[in-house]
Formats: structure tokens, C-alpha cells, sequence
């Protein structure tokens, strides 16, 4: 299961929407727990790819490694990743589990409609090896609490 | 020297979010790490010994393939290796 709050599920999918037509990418902060990854932060990355960014990311390492040092401070660690696929299904390709090597961290697509962000689903990398790795449906569970703190800082 | 292990290696690092392993250099302190947690190496480096394609390895702010010296870089006890496995994916399959 993944634990998203509704502010940074909202957040990821506007994300997709600000690049389309190229690809987002972004790094999920949280905390693994048994039953499954606690998002607390989402942090948007640059898409390296500007070649073809339409339908292809890459998250420098430089920069990923700026993110886990900020998240390591705050008690956090990379739980899972984000990016958008722009007029594709909500589904992992096969670059994605080429280029996936998280094991144990959650990989969450949004499909981006023209510009509107459609479906989201989260995969999440299990295996022991590059050779026996896969990718498993994962659940999303949006914390509803931070949908009504949404709503309440709305009327306020 | 402290390396700084990726959530998914650290299933064999026993939890371990950071080792410290002596070492003169980038390359010793590799030997040291996958000498104390010998899992790591199978993740880490191809059969035949070549560090994956995907594995990077950050001496610092500084991405150990292109530094002069590569693996025989020299460290000191207050810097930090960061295993960073890449990130990358995109909506189409191979053309």
C-alpha cells in the first residue's frame, strides 16, 4: 500500500499537467513501514531528458543526492518516485522496468490527457536481484484527513 | 569514511542507512564494504567484475567516473561515497 496525502497526490498530478506535453519526474519522501510506503513529501526533479522528454526521464544523480541529504535531515528517506506519461496509459512500460532499480520503493505514473492528468496508479518494485525484479499493482490510500484539512484551509 | 547506502541495498547492509569502512581510497573502501557485507557485490558490480551501468557512485558532490583517478581517487575519513541507483523510465517502449 501506498500512504499519499491528498495535497501531495493532487501536487504530483499538477505536476504532470505543468510539463505536458514532456514527462515529470519527481522523488517521494516518507517512511517505509510494514505496511507499506508513508509519503510525507513529494519534491519535483528536473527531467534530464531534454532530448526526448516527451516520452522518456531521468532524474540527475547529483540532484538526487542533494534530495536524500535535505530528506535525511528531516528523518525521511526515498520511498518511491513519480512521473507522467503524457497521452499513455497509467502503466508501467517497458522502459520503465528497464531503467526501475528501487527495489521496494513505489513508482507512480499519471497518465496526462492533453494536458489534463487522468489516472494515477503506483507500482512497486519487488524482487532480490535485476534478474528476478517485478513490478506489483500497489494500492493508494489518500489520506481523507488531509483532504478535509484541504478543504477547511479553503474556507478559511 | 561513510558510505551512504540506497534504500534497496540496505536489506543487506542489516538496516543500515550508512556504513563507516576504513580505506585510502574510493576502491578500498568498496573492498572493505562489500568485504564486510559480501550480498552487496552481486548488486553492485556485473560477474565480471565491472561496477553496473546503472550503479553510480558519488565521492561527494563529484560522480567517481569522471574523476582523473576513478576508484583510486584518495579519501579522507570526512568524506562521503554515495551509492545512487539511477532513476530514469518514460512512456514508450523501446525503438
Amino acid at each position: 500500500m501506498l500512504y499519499l496525502s491528498y495535497s501531495d497526490y493532487a501536487a504530483l498530478r499538477a505536476h504532470g499537467e505543468e510539463t505536458y506535453p514532456h514527462e515529470c519526474c519527481g522523488v517521494l519522501l516518507g517512511n517505509a513501514a510494514p505496511d507499506g510506503n508513508h509519503v510525507r513529501q513529494i519534491v519535483r526533479a528536473g527531467n534530464t531528458r531534454t532530448d526526448r522528454a516527451h516520452d522518456r526521464f531521468n532524474i540527475a544523480p547529483e540532484e538526487l543526492i542533494r534530495i536524500q541529504r535535505q530528506a535525511r535531515k528531516q528523518g525521511l528517506d526515498i520511498v518511491g518516485f513519480y512521473h507522467s506519461h503524457p497521452d499513455c496509459p497509467a502503466q508501467w512500460s517497458q522502459t520503465d522496468f528497464a531503467e526501475a532499480h528501487w527495489v521496494g520503493c513505489s513508482y507512480v505514473i499519471t497518465r496526462v490527457d492533453q494536458g489534463n492528468a487522468a489516472i494515477t496508479n503506483s507500482f512497486l518494485l519487488t524482487g532480490t536481484s535485476e534478474e528476478d525484479k517485478k513490478f506489483l499493482d500497489e494500492p493508494v490510500e489518500i489520506e481523507v484527513g488531509s483532504v478535509e484539512n484541504e478543504q477547511e484551509k479553503g474556507h478559511a | 569514511m561513510k558510505i551512504n547506502i540506497p534504500t534497496p541495498l540496505r536489506a543487506y547492509t542489516g538496516g543500515q542507512q550508512t556504513v563507516s569502512v576504513p580505506g585510502a581510497t574510493v576502491g578500498e573502501t568498496l573492498q572493505q564494504l562489500t568485504g564486510a557485507y559480501p550480498e552487496l557485490r552481486l548488486h553492485l558490480y556485473t560477474p565480471e567484475g565491472k561496477l553496473r551501468s546503472f550503479v553510480n557512485l558519488y565521492l561527494n558532490d563529484d560522480d567517481i567516473r569522471y574523476l582523473p583517478q576513478k576508484e583510486a581517487t584518495p579519501v579522507k575519513e570526512s568524506d562521503e561515497l554515495s551509492i545512487i541507483p539511477s532513476i530514469a523510465g518514460g512512456c514508450r517502449r523501446y525503438l
